[in-house]
């Protein structure tokens, strides 16, 4: 209990933590502060190129084998399957429409990729060394969550979803999961040589630029949260941090299941409990135009990522450590 | 100078549909338009706006164009199969332009 709490109060006083504290709080104080949109696009695309491709020179250091498909294969199952708990559990717990929750439901199958960078970030800072790999898990997670949104859609709701010509295609050419698996791939194909060429650009600004980009979540969090205040009801709230906790039991199960490392089950834990704000919420305004956005962009964005940031991943720490002996 | 009778439609609506519109209006022979950002705004989904914001979930653009009248229920019936189920507003003003061979 100890060691978690000791996890909890580093992470809560990691610069990553309180720049993102800090942006919270200035959006609350009203303050002018911002951050472009282009700069926060520019700071998300270097985050993605640098984690997918130290995840792919990874790979190349430690060669491919069962677990890699097997982990790849299992992200997939989990987004498809989370949606479904995350929707009975909606359904049970608040009074969203069918709609509203097959929504929320899609973005808590899929993945915020900011969660799973800063998780990677802690737990290097811990000592462990996740599977390179975990960032094609990541990827993989990000689509399957929509279909599953859909198909409750189709099997629960009144209200069509709009399935129309490339949308698919756009999901699966989402701008962040093309430059996360090409860099991953680049990475995994050019190895150590060609981390030695560009480690002083994804190396040592990482933190850095981590900061900043966490600060504009901040300040975007704390604008969502101010604003749609309305929509946050008791149980949409409990459900904003109860269901990243079974998400991450589910993936805590899943990485045990396949022999990961301690660091690679915390960030199957992170996946499975993290929601999306990127993919999801975009494909959802396509398809199913009918349902809130403030609802899912706020639960999203507004109490499941800083729930994750500022006490998930210490927790998902501390529980891979103690399940794995790591 | 002489001046010439023209429809300026203005559509805002979702930036995930933006293409969807620009495809619909093509498709109905409108091959002039200008799509451009909107900053932010309020409405029935309550404040938002696009500041440091990375996802396109919550960002709206406006499109533009200028037709001929003649040409304006062929343009909206085809704005109003993309926007009919979409956060957006369509608005049509009367306006004057100088090259009328060019709308």
């Amino acid at each position: 209990m100890d060691g978690t709490l000791a996890i909890a109060a580093n992470n809560l006083t990691s610069p990553i933590i309180l720049f993102f504290i800090l942006g919270v709080a200035a959006a609350f104080a009203r303050s002018d502060l911002s951050i472009p949109e282009a700069v926060a696009k520019g700071l998300s695309i270097y985050l993605l190129l640098a984690i997918g491709f130290k995840g792919g020179v990874s790979v190349a250091g430690h060669g491919v084998d069962t677990t890699l498909v097997l982990s790849l294969l299992a992200g997939a199952v989990l987004s498809f399957a989370l949606p479904v708990i995350a929707f009975a559990l909606l359904r049970g717990i608040t009074r969203l429409s069918v709609t509203d929750a097959a929504a929320v439901a899609g973005h808590y199958g899929s993945i915020s990729i900011v969660t799973f960078v800063a998780a990677s970030s802690v737990a290097t800072s811990a000592g462990l060394s996740p599977e390179g790999y975990m960032v094609a898990v990541a990827a993989v997670m990000e689509a399957p969550a929509i279909l599953s949104a859909l198909w409750i859609i189709a099997r629960f709701g009144t209200t069509s979803a709009d399935m129309e010509e490339g949308l698919i295609r756009e999901i699966l050419l989402n701008g962040s999961i093309v430059l996360l698996v090409g860099s991953f791939f680049i990475g995994w194909a050019t190895g150590d040589e060609g981390m030695q060429l560009i480690a002083p650009f994804i190396e040592e600004p990482f933190q850095g630029v981590l900061c900043l980009f966490l600060l504009d979540m901040g300040l975007v969090a704390g604008r969502g949260l101010r604003e749609a205040r309305s929509v946050l009801t008791a149980g949409l709230f409990a459900f904003g941090v109860l269901m990243p906790i079974i998400g991450a039991g589910v993936g805590a199960a899943t990485g045990l299941l396949l022999g990961l490392s301690p660091g690679g089950v915390m960030l199957f834990m992170t996946l499975a409990a993290s929601a999306s704000y990127i993919a999801v919420p975009a494909a959802m305004r396509v398809a199913l135009p009918e349902a809130n956005p403030s609802i899912y962009l706020t639960l999203s964005l507004a109490v499941t990522f800083p729930f994750n940031l500022t006490l998930g991943i210490p927790i998902y720490l501390a529980t891979s450590r103690a399940l794995t002996g790591g | 100078m002489q001046t010439h009778t023209a429809k300026r439609v203005e559509i805002i609506i979702e930036a995930v549909m933006e293409e969807r519109l620009t495809a619909a209006l093509r498709k109905a022979g409108v091959t002039g338009f200008t799509v451009m950002p909107v900053l932010g705004g309020s409405g029935r989904s309550g404040q938002w706006t696009q500041e440091g914001e990375i996802g396109r979930a919550r960002g709206m653009v406006n499109v533009a164009c200028i037709i001929r009248p003649d040409r304006l229920d062929t343009l909206l019936d085809a704005a109003f199969e993309v926007v009919d189920r979409h956060i957006g507003v369509v608005s049509v003003v009367d306006c004057e332009v100088l090259r009328a061979e060019r709308f």
